[in-house]
Formats: C-alpha cells, sequence, structure tokens
C-alpha cells in the first residue's frame, strides 16, 4: 500500500520553505503536496518518493511527522471520472476523509490519492469496478 | 537485625513536648544570633522586641514578617549575623520573578544543611550501596549542591551529572548503574520521550528505584506517571534558596504529605492576605523560621508557597509537622477575569487529557479591549497519529477541560514541538502581555 507524510505545522510563513528545504537537503522529491488547515495549525500532506526517509528527515529537525497509509486510484480521462470513484464507494459506504489528485508529467495521467478509514475494502470495491489502483512502487515511479 | 530507618532516630521521633522545647531553645538563640545583624537591630528596636523577651513560641509573633521585597530592598550584607571572613558559601535565588538574591553560608550552615538533605535521603531508602545522579543544574542554585553534598553525607556515589544533555544523562544511567535520581519532574517526563527516541525503556533498562522530585510544584498524577515510567517510587521534595535550599520539607515513606523537619523550623501558616495563622488543616501560606543558621538568619519569612498543614501522627514514626503537597505559589498565581489560576491547574488539565508531559505555556493577553488566556501546547508524536481532525478533537477536550477547572475558557493553540521555551529550573510559565497588568 502506498503512503503519504502527515506533518504537523502551525499556520506561520515560512513553514512551508523550512519543511521542503530539509527534504530537497535529505534528497527526497516531492510528487504532491496538500494542506488540512484548521485556523491556525493544519496537517501538510506529503507525496514523496521515499516516504521512510521524509519522516526521518523531519523528525529529526524537531517535526512530528506520520507514515499514513493512502490509496491512489488512476481516475479516467473525461468528464465525470472523478465522480464515478466517488460513487463507487459512496454506494459501497465508505468514507473518504481527505482526498487530492495531481496529474502526471505526460499530461495524460491524473491519480487521485485518498485518505480513507477502510482502505482495503475500497481498494476491493474499485479494482472490482475496474479502477486502476496503484501500487507503491508504481507511484513514486510515476 | 534490621536497618534502622532513621538518619537520626532520636531527633526524628521526639515526642512533641520535647521538640518544641528544642525549638523553643533554638529560638532564643537565633534571635540573639539575629541582634548582631544590622536589618535585625533595627527591627527589632521599631518593633520593641529584644531577645530575651522571648518566652514562648508564640511569642515569636512579635517579630514581623519578612518578605521577598525587604530581603532585596535591605541588600543582603544587612542580615549577616556573623564577620563576613566566616562565610564560606553564597547561592542565590532564581530570580525568575525579578533581581536574585544572594543567601550567604558559613561553614557550619552547609553542614546542618548537608545534614538535614541526608535525613530527607535516607528516610526514603538512599543507602551507602546506591549511585546517585544529580540531573539539576549546579552552581548558585541550591538544588545541585544541595541534593550533592546529602548524597556524599550518606555515602552514596554521587554523580554530578548536572542539568541537561538528556542523552548523556541516560548513558550515565547505564554506564553507572544509577539507582537514585534527583530530578524535576516535568524534565522526568521529558527525558522518557527521550529514552523512547533511543529504543530505550527506562524501567527495564535502567537500574533505578528511587527518584527525589522537587523544584517546581507537581501534581499526585504527575508523581505516578513518573513511577510508572520508571517503574521506580518517587518522593516529593521542599525547599527554598531562602531557607538554604532542599532539605526544609521532604516525603517518608507513607506518601502522606512531607515532614517538615522541626528541629531546624518552625514552620507557620497564615493567609496570604492578612497575615493571620490558619486553622489547622487550612490551606496558606507558609511561613518558616530557620533555626540552624548562624550566616544569616532569616525569622518568619513568607516563603509565598501554599500548603496546609495535615493533622494527626504520621505511621512512620517521626513527629515532625507534616505539610500538603505544595499547591502553587501565591506569585505564580495569576488571575484573569476576576478567577485565581494557578499553572499547576493547567498543567493537572494538560495531564488528564493529553495522557503524558508535554511542554506548555500560558500567555495572558488583551484582545479587543478583553483580557485572554491562551495555552499554547507543544504536538509531539504522542498526541496524535497523523489526522488534523485528532488534532481538532484534542484542542476542543482542551478548551473544555480547562473551562471545566479555571472556570475561563481559554484559546488553545497547537504548535511545533521545539518551538516553546523549555526551562529547566522553576517553570516559568506564564507570560503576561495585557495591556493594565
Ligand atoms: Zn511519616
Amino acid at each position: 500500500m502506498a503512503h503519504q507524510i502527515n506533518v504537523f505545522a502551525q499556520n506561520q510563513p515560512g513553514r512551508l520553505e523550512h519543511m521542503t528545504k530539509i527534504l530537497t537537503e535529505a534528497g527526497v522529491n516531492i510528487r504532491a503536496i496538500t494542506i488540512s488547515g484548521v485556523g491556525d495549525f493544519g496537517v501538510v500532506k506529503l507525496l514523496a518518493d521515499n516516504p521512510d526517509l521524509a519522516c526521518q528527515a523531519l523528525e529529526a529537525e524537531g517535526f512530528s511527522a506520520f507514515k499514513k497509509e493512502i490509496l491512489a486510484a488512476v481516475m479516467d480521462d473525461r468528464p465525470g471520472g472523478l465522480h464515478r470513484i466517488f460513487n463507487i464507494l459512496g454506494g459501497a459506504g465508505i468514507n473518504v476523509e481527505d482526498a487530492y489528485g495531481f496529474v502526471v508529467k505526460d499530461r495524460e495521467t491524473a491519480v487521485l490519492l485518498m485518505e480513507l478509514s477502510a482502505i482495503a475494502e475500497a481498494e476491493q470495491v474499485l479494482a472490482a469496478e475496474g479502477v486502476e489502483i496503484l501500487s507503491e512502487r508504481e507511484l513514486y515511479e510515476l | 537485625m534490621d536497618e534502622s530507618p532513621f538518619w537520626e532516630k532520636e531527633l526524628e521521633t521526639f515526642p512533641t513536648e520535647q521538640l518544641r522545647a528544642l525549638q523553643l531553645r533554638r529560638l532564643r538563640r537565633v534571635t540573639e544570633l539575629c541582634e548582631r545583624s544590622p536589618y535585625y537591630r533595627q527591627t527589632f528596636r521599631e518593633a520593641n522586641f529584644e531577645s530575651s523577651q522571648l518566652k514562648t513560641l508564640d511569642d515569636l509573633r512579635r517579630i514581623p514578617f519578612l518578605t521577598k521585597e525587604d530581603l532585596r530592598a535591605s541588600g543582603p550584607f544587612n542580615f549577616l549575623a556573623v564577620p563576613q571572613d566566616e562565610i564560606v558559601r553564597v547561592h542565590s535565588t532564581s530570580g525568575t520573578t525579578g533581581v536574585a538574591t544572594p543567601i550567604f553560608h558559613t561553614g557550619e550552615d552547609i553542614e546542618a544543611w548537608a545534614n538535614l538533605v541526608a535525613r530527607c535521603m535516607y528516610m526514603v531508602g538512599m543507602r551507602r550501596s546506591d549511585v546517585f545522579q544529580n540531573t539539576m543544574g549546579y552552581g548558585l542554585f541550591t538544588g545541585g549542591l544541595g541534593f550533592h553534598y546529602g548524597a556524599e553525607r550518606v555515602g552514596a556515589m554521587t554523580i554530578p551529572a548536572g542539568a541537561g544533555n538528556s542523552r548523556r544523562q541516560i548513558r550515565l544511567m547505564q554506564d553507572f548503574g544509577t539507582t537514585c535520581l534527583h530530578i524535576i519532574p516535568s524534565y522526568a517526563l521529558y527525558l522518557g520521550t527521550v529514552f523512547q527516541e533511543m529504543g530505550l525503556n527506562p524501567a527495564a533498562d535502567t537500574q533505578l528505584r528511587l527518584a527525589f522530585i522537587g523544584a517546581e510544584p507537581h501534581t499526585e498524577r504527575m508523581r505516578e506517571r513518573i513511577e510508572e515510567l520508571y517503574g521506580i517510587k518517587a518522593y516529593n521534595s521542599y525547599g527554598l534558596t531562602e531557607m538554604s535550599g532542599p532539605g526544609v520539607a521532604f516525603e517518608c515513606p507513607e506518601k502522606q504529605g512531607m515532614h517538615l523537619w522541626e528541629d531546624s523550623f518552625v514552620a507557620e501558616i497564615v493567609d496570604p492576605a492578612s497575615g493571620e495563622r490558619v486553622a489547622e488543616g487550612e490551606e496558606g501560606e507558609l511561613v518558616l523560621t530557620a533555626l540552624h543558621r548562624r550566616g544569616m538568619p532569616l525569622l518568619r519569612y513568607r516563603t509565598r508557597d501554599l500548603t496546609a498543614a495535615i493533622p494527626g501522627a504520621c505511621a512512620c514514626g517521626r513527629s515532625h509537622l507534616r505539610i500538603a503537597r505544595i499547591k502553587g505559589r501565591t506569585d505564580d498565581m495569576f488571575v484573569i477575569k476576576g478567577v485565581n489560576v494557578f499553572p499547576m491547574q493547567v498543567e493537572k488539565v494538560l495531564l488528564s487529557i493529553l495522557g503524558v508531559g508535554s511542554n506548555y505555556r500560558i500567555v495572558l493577553e488583551t484582545v479587543e479591549m478583553q483580557d485572554r488566556m491562551k495555552l499554547m501546547v507543544e504536538v509531539t508524536g504522542g498526541l496524535w497519529k497523523g489526522d488534523v481532525q485528532e488534532l481538532s478533537r484534542l484542542r476542543d477536550r482542551l478548551v473544555e477541560g480547562l473551562r471545566e477547572e479555571i472556570m475561563i475558557t481559554p484559546r488553545v493553540e497547537l504548535v511545533e514541538p521545539g518551538s516553546l521555551p523549555r526551562s529547566e529550573g522553576k517553570a516559568a510559565r506564564v507570560e503576561d502581555l495585557r495591556r493594565n497588568h
């Protein structure tokens, strides 16, 4: 299963700069980033090519960071592609806690990253409907 | 034959009447001595008091209180009751609430102090065979040298580790097989996280069995956390630089309050506002008269520490007065929106909700003409598992828990680990930025 890094950060200027500098110096490549904010603090979610190294590097600099399991699904490149995924999950009664997407270099593949409570079940129902799920390796090598 | 649990059996178990007679004799001697210091010569004259008039312990009340401000305003040399040549050591208060105040000691004073600390350490079971690691700051702060001398007096091997450098502290414990620790309670909890980072378990991977915890007020819950975390027994220590340092009062193995050594101190508990003695068992400010000091004797010193006398005899057999765990300092207390708040109350809520020790800071500020209390708490790995919802729930629970405890709704701010100053001495955790204060 794929992982992202969830990092606690205060909502202050310079925090993201500091974080990305640490990762750059550790030689970690960041593929995607999103922030779930709750006012004066938030959780920065990073998709990195080496989640273990990213986590270690951030913790060594004093950040509170966790590796978090995610599901990476390939979206159909046509209208309704995103809706289809949520429709399948909704139909199975699976709640999506957070989601964000990114487009790969070839500009043709869009990937949806999801935090879910029932991640194994979600993978099953999506795969059964023919949605392509990326493995850890596939995702980091995009 | 079982080894005696007492360091000085006769003195520690003196019947109350004899103890009072001893106090009176020593009080006469110390007030005579005071007449040699410029400060007390003048104070006694103004109060129309002479040491020869001291017939009962109650006559002590004829002498005015001594406050921290008096001590500071008069200048320390004015309190010397011996020629300056006889002074061999100076210590100083931490100065967290203002200018530091020096306290002078003769060689005898140091001896008497070391003996009191030894009595405390022996009482809870430290022996010659123990290895004692002192994680308190040395230097002017009395917590370091006070325990150092006490431990050597008992005969334990003493490691003068000093404050800070957590990884080295842990290495020392392992290298020398430390069995007894002198540690500030908040630092003990913090050190637990360093053990974890190093992949060690403080209970299984050390020889520790005893800890002396003091230098900052703490809750019973905090003691329990320390005992669980390290798999040890932790005993509460009380002292203050103005009364030499540690060794004023200490818990016995019964853990039902701290015995205050009445052969060396006269204790009074007074209403902080009126200065009148409170009824036995009621809470008030501890006022201390040192009976065993020659260089700089201080009478009826207002400690600003809030406690209560515990009535009744202690099962350990010691006859000396027991005082309750220090609830807070009258000068740590802050007033917001008319409510008196002690940082200890905030700490209690934090510990019960977070379950782990966390560095925090209280900031009092004025926002849109209103006074507000802001609580900043560091988010460490122990508090969450990566979900933003966990953190907002945690924040809500903290706000609710504090509102219940102190009747004030604070603003709780979660901050990154390491972003708040970490205090190693007395925790200065309250910052008052209010415009009208
Ligand atoms: Zn006792």
